[in-house]
């Protein structure tokens, strides 16, 4: 009997974490995956945050790294005013990715900046998994 | 009888007369904010909402015209996308509209407003032509080739307290030149 609480234990704790600390992500996740009926991917996420696409001047050539940098565990920087932006991988930043609204906010702002459209629920959750890596 | 209440009356007077007017250091604080400044931001949501990208302008800074341009014109925000959910967008909007330079009686925006046609001014606080008078003397050196500060928009980068509304010359630091004094 105590084993078996043992184990469940091991296998539950472990999850139970992670829910606790992603659940803005994984709601999100869930709902975007209710959309489209597909598993997200990380890869394609990682593959939108770097793609360049073309904006109106001065901003021509527009990522997510124009602002966001390439390495997510440290700041960016607002690539107008220059103010400092907090890093976005949750492994250093626990506010990052922690609340709903905030994160469709953003991806829909920067969405429409980057590449100058809103993206689709599957860009949105394959862009949200692999952040939610860093 | 007659004598005692002149009498009272006479010290109650007296003793009125006579007690100094004390000032509280809220009285001096607010004195100081709007003999020296713009009102300091009072709204929370403003706060939370516009300075993930730029400091909080205190919107004793523009008129509510200059305001209500800017706020039907948040998805291509000086280049950026600064859209909001209708809710935050209702709030800001009223704040931004009591609290605009022409509804003020502090002593910049009466300034400000005194530069500017109330309907048709600049929607850039850097194009107010009080604030671009009181900058002119400033090489480009210190402020738009400065690393540390890239525009004249930027104004917390050399008024330090720019976010309180205090823009007090004495207080004015250049980042890598120090004090200004003209």
């Amino acid at each position: 009997m105590k084993l078996i609480t043992l184990i469940s234990c091991l296998i539950i704790f472990p999850f139970g974490t992670a829910i606790a600390e992603n659940y803005a992500v994984l709601q999100l996740l869930n709902s975007y995956q209710a959309e489209t009926k597909k598993q997200p991917n990380a890869e394609k996420g990682q593959q939108l945050w770097n793609q360049t696409f073309t904006g109106k001047s001065p901003f021509t050539e527009r990522s997510c790294r124009t602002c966001h940098t390439s390495n997510l565990k440290l700041p960016g920087q607002h690539i107008r005013t220059k103010k400092t932006i907090e890093p976005l991988a949750p492994s250093v930043n626990e506010k990052s990715l922690s609340e709903v609204k905030k994160i469709k906010k953003w991806l829909k702002r920067n969405c429409k900046w980057s590449i100058g459209r809103e993206c689709t629920a599957g860009e949105k959750a394959n862009l949200l998994t692999f952040l939610n890596q860093q | 009888m007659n004598k005692s209440i002149i009498i009272s009356a006479t010290i109650l007077i007296s003793t009125a007369l006579t007690v100094p007017v004390v000032f509280s250091d809220d009285d001096r604080r607010e004195y100081r904010q709007r003999s020296l400044g713009v009102a300091p931001v009072t709204s929370e949501v403003y706060k939370n909402e516009c300075s993930s990208c730029h400091m909080v302008y205190p919107p004793g800074l523009l008129p509510a015209s200059s305001w209500q341009k800017i706020m039907t014109g948040l998805e291509d925000h000086f280049g950026d996308n600064a859209e909001l959910d209708s809710e935050n967008f209702k709030i800001i909007s009223e704040f931004l509209d009591t609290n605009s330079a022409d509804k003020s009686d502090y002593r910049r925006s009466r300034k400000i407003m005194r530069s500017v046609n109330k309907d048709n001014a600049p929607i850039k606080i850097s194009e107010l032509p009080y604030i671009k008078r009181k900058h002119d003397e400033i090489p480009d050196k210190m402020i738009k080739y400065n690393q540390k500060v890239n525009s004249l928009s930027n104004c917390s980068a050399c008024h330090s307290s720019a976010e309180k509304g205090l823009f007090n010359e004495h207080d004015v630091r250049i980042p890598g030149y120090g004090y200004w004094d003209d």
